[in-house]
């Protein structure tokens, strides 16, 4: 059994906005175990930015959080996990945004940037830290590091700035990685090379990566598991291989419909269009979100609670009308 | 950085080339001076004596080049009204405007900055509710009314306060105040929204994500390139206090610039107008250079090459 580092269940995220609650992440059970790339997929807006939000106590003041189980780093974060993970943040879990340009501050040498957690956190002075952020900036292949920290961030490229927030990211040794979209503001070529630094910093540092993509071709490439994201829920999660060889839920399958071969999708391809639109995600929904969309809906579809099937392995898919084993498409 | 500060000095030097020819022209500009000066009724010979005693019938580049030449050693000319070198009855003036302004401005930074910065933490908590509040009034109230009622309340009824004049340090506590409150709004709002924008983006975000306490966040990270709009604000908002104001001098009885430039308006005392419209022109150059360079100390990505 693989260690698990993270353990949430039940995770619900509402916002309050003009229009009434907005239940954005509704019941999501999530682990990330050590060596795992673990993918969360979902067309945009499904909730899996927040979801990474929650995992690292930076949701806005005005969302709330509940779970019925969050454990991370040996704590108990159910109640509070906000004010808690404040204290995990740089050292247990870190995290990598989607735009590289805007995730660096402007003003503040890149040295200062990758040394003020560790500072702080582990108490280190500057020539330890200094020290710390060479070596990190090396292994996310920045040249000449130690002349690179007193420059500002307007003096790299995109896909530098990337490398450089990754390594912001494992300045505090963390063993639980999460990254927001982090190739999908850069360039197709740059892109594969982060992800490909990604996946080679999460086997040689035996990282836990939660990596959330709307890219399927960024799942083909770097995925142990894949957790698909649906209005709120992840609607079907199971290795990699499996879930590409035989998709369960019927909205894994109309993603991967148009994809000819599974496993070698083109980088960049983006989730191909499903009919129909996604549910609103004010006040609360009954039965599965996905029912109106689908070619198999009914009306029993429309009951509480959905039922989930599951084995052992950790595959699991919600859906009335699978079961797992069922030949697929 | 000293190249893009040399810069600066260089763009505000021809400012200021361009600026001295501009009020030096302001002595032609309601016709010939030599008739101005013999006035109204005066003969075809006094104003041909006139204009060879100031020297107006040489070549105007010499003029302007004496001029100026006399404004660098201090020599800004005789009042016409009151036949004294503008020198002496600006500098009795200005000290009086300087620490008005001064005075007013830091007070009104020292109450804007925190109040925007708390304000913008919880957008429309009661914090940001009362900013709101101070700061419509302030920009609602006109300043005479406002000063006056301050005199009436704390000079009148309390007595705290003289009622009006600068002969002591206390005559300057109302009006620093009351032209203080009428600065202090913009710079406030701009704090605030600056602080707004700034705690939405990324790199706030990422700063959090490191681990660093909500103090760290919103001093280094957010606070250096929120206050960036407010340094350029700041600068124009200090030159307008040091220009003196009209209003606040004539209500508080205070003997500053800005009532000086306006009776010599009326008294069509031009050197005295010329050599105050020079002398804040110059302030303003110098002040929007300094902000100009403070913005680049702050942001890197202003001063060009990195
Ligand atoms: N700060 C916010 N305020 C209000 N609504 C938000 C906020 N952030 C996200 N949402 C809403 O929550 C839902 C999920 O958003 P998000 O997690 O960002 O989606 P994803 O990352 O999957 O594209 C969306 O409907 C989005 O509009
Ligand atoms: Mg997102």
């Amino acid at each position: 059994m693989t260690e698990t580092l993270l353990d949430v269940r039940n995770l619900r995220v509402s916002l309050k906005t003009d229009r009434g609650m907005l239940n954005a992440v509704r019941g999501v059970d999530l682990q990330m175990k050590r060596g795992q790339t673990l993918c969360l997929v979902g067309e945009s807006g499904c909730g899996k930015s927040l979801t990474a939000m929650a995992l690292m106590g930076l949701l806005p003041r005005y969302a709330n959080i509940t779970s019925d189980c969050f454990d991370m780093a040996g704590e108990d974060l159910t109640q509070k996990p906000q004010s808690k993970l404040a204290k995990l943040r740089g050292r247990d879990v870190a995290m990598i945004f989607q735009d590289p340009t805007s995730a660096l501050n402007p003003t503040l040498t890149v040295g200062r940037q990758l040394t003020e957690g560790v500072m702080r956190s582990e108490g280190l002075d500057r020539a330890a830290a200094n020290a710390r952020a060479v070596e990190m900036l090396d292994r996310v292949g920045i040249s000449n590091p130690e002349a690179r920290l007193t420059q500002y961030p307007h003096a790299f490229s995109g896909g530098q700035r990337q490398r450089i927030m990754i390594a912001s990211a494992l300045m505090g040794r963390p063993r639980r990685l999460i990254a927001d979209e982090p190739t999908t503001a850069l360039d197709v070529t740059i892109q594969a090379q982060i992800l490909r630094l990604l996946g080679e910093l999460q086997s040689t540092l035996g990282l836990s990566l939660l990596l959330i993509t709307h890219d399927l071709g960024v799942v083909a490439s770097i995925a142990t598991d894949v957790a698909v994201m649906y209005a709120g829920r992840i609607v079907e999660q199971a290795p990699a291989e499996d879930l590409f060889h035989a998709p369960q839920h019927p909205y894994t399958r109309g993603l991967l419909r148009a994809i000819p071969v599974p496993g070698v999708t083109p980088r960049g391809s983006e989730l191909p269009a499903i009919a129909g639109r996604v549910p609103g995600l004010i006040g609360e929904m009954r039965g599965c979100a996905f029912r109106d969309r689908c070619a198999l809906g009914s009306s029993e579809c429309a009951s509480d609670p959905v039922p989930r099937h599951g084995d052992d392995a950790g595959r699991f898919v919600e859906c009335f009308k699978v079961t797992p084993g069922e030949a697929t498409q | 950085m000293l190249a893009f500060i040399a810069k600066r000095l260089v763009v505000a030097f021809c400012v200021c080339v361009t600026v001295s020819a501009i009020s030096f022209a302001l002595m032609f500009l309601s016709g010939d001076p030599a008739i101005a000066i013999a006035g109204a009724g005066g003969r075809a010979q006094d104003a041909e004596a006139i204009r060879i005693a100031y020297g107006f019938d040489r070549p105007l580049i010499v003029q302007y080049l004496d001029w100026v030449g006399s404004a660098l050693t201090g020599d800004l000319g005789q009042s016409i009204y009151f036949n004294i070198p503008v020198s002496e009855i600006i500098g009795n003036r200005i000290s009086v405007t300087m620490w008005l302004g001064v005075l007013s401005f830091l007070l009104a930074l020292v109450v804007a900055v925190p109040l925007g910065i708390a304000a913008a933490l919880r957008p429309n908590g009661w914090i940001d509710r009362i900013a709101l509040v101070l700061a419509v009034t302030g920009q609602a109230i006109p300043s005479f009314w406002l000063g006056l009622m301050a005199i009436v309340v704390f000079g009148v009824w309390y007595g705290w306060v003289p009622i009006s004049g600068a002969k002591t340090w206390q005559g300057f506590i109302l009006p620093v105040i009351v032209l203080s409150y009428y600065a202090m709004p913009a710079m406030m709002r701009i704090t605030r929204s600056g602080m707004i924008d700034v705690l939405a983006t990324d790199y706030v975000r990422a700063a959090r994500a490191k681990g660093l306490p909500m103090r760290v966040v919103i001093f280094r990270h957010a606070l250096r390139n929120a206050v960036l709009p407010l340094v350029s604000l700041a600068a124009v908002q200090l030159g307008l206090l040091l220009s003196g104001s009209i209003v606040i001098e004539s209500v508080f009885a205070l003997n500053g610039l800005g009532r000086l430039a306006w009776e010599s308006l009326l008294r069509s005392d031009l050197p005295v107008v010329q050599a105050i419209i020079l002398i804040l022109s110059l302030l303003y150059v110098a002040l929007t250079t300094f902000a100009d360079i403070l913005n680049a100390v702050l942001d890197p990505r202003l001063r060009g090459a990195n």
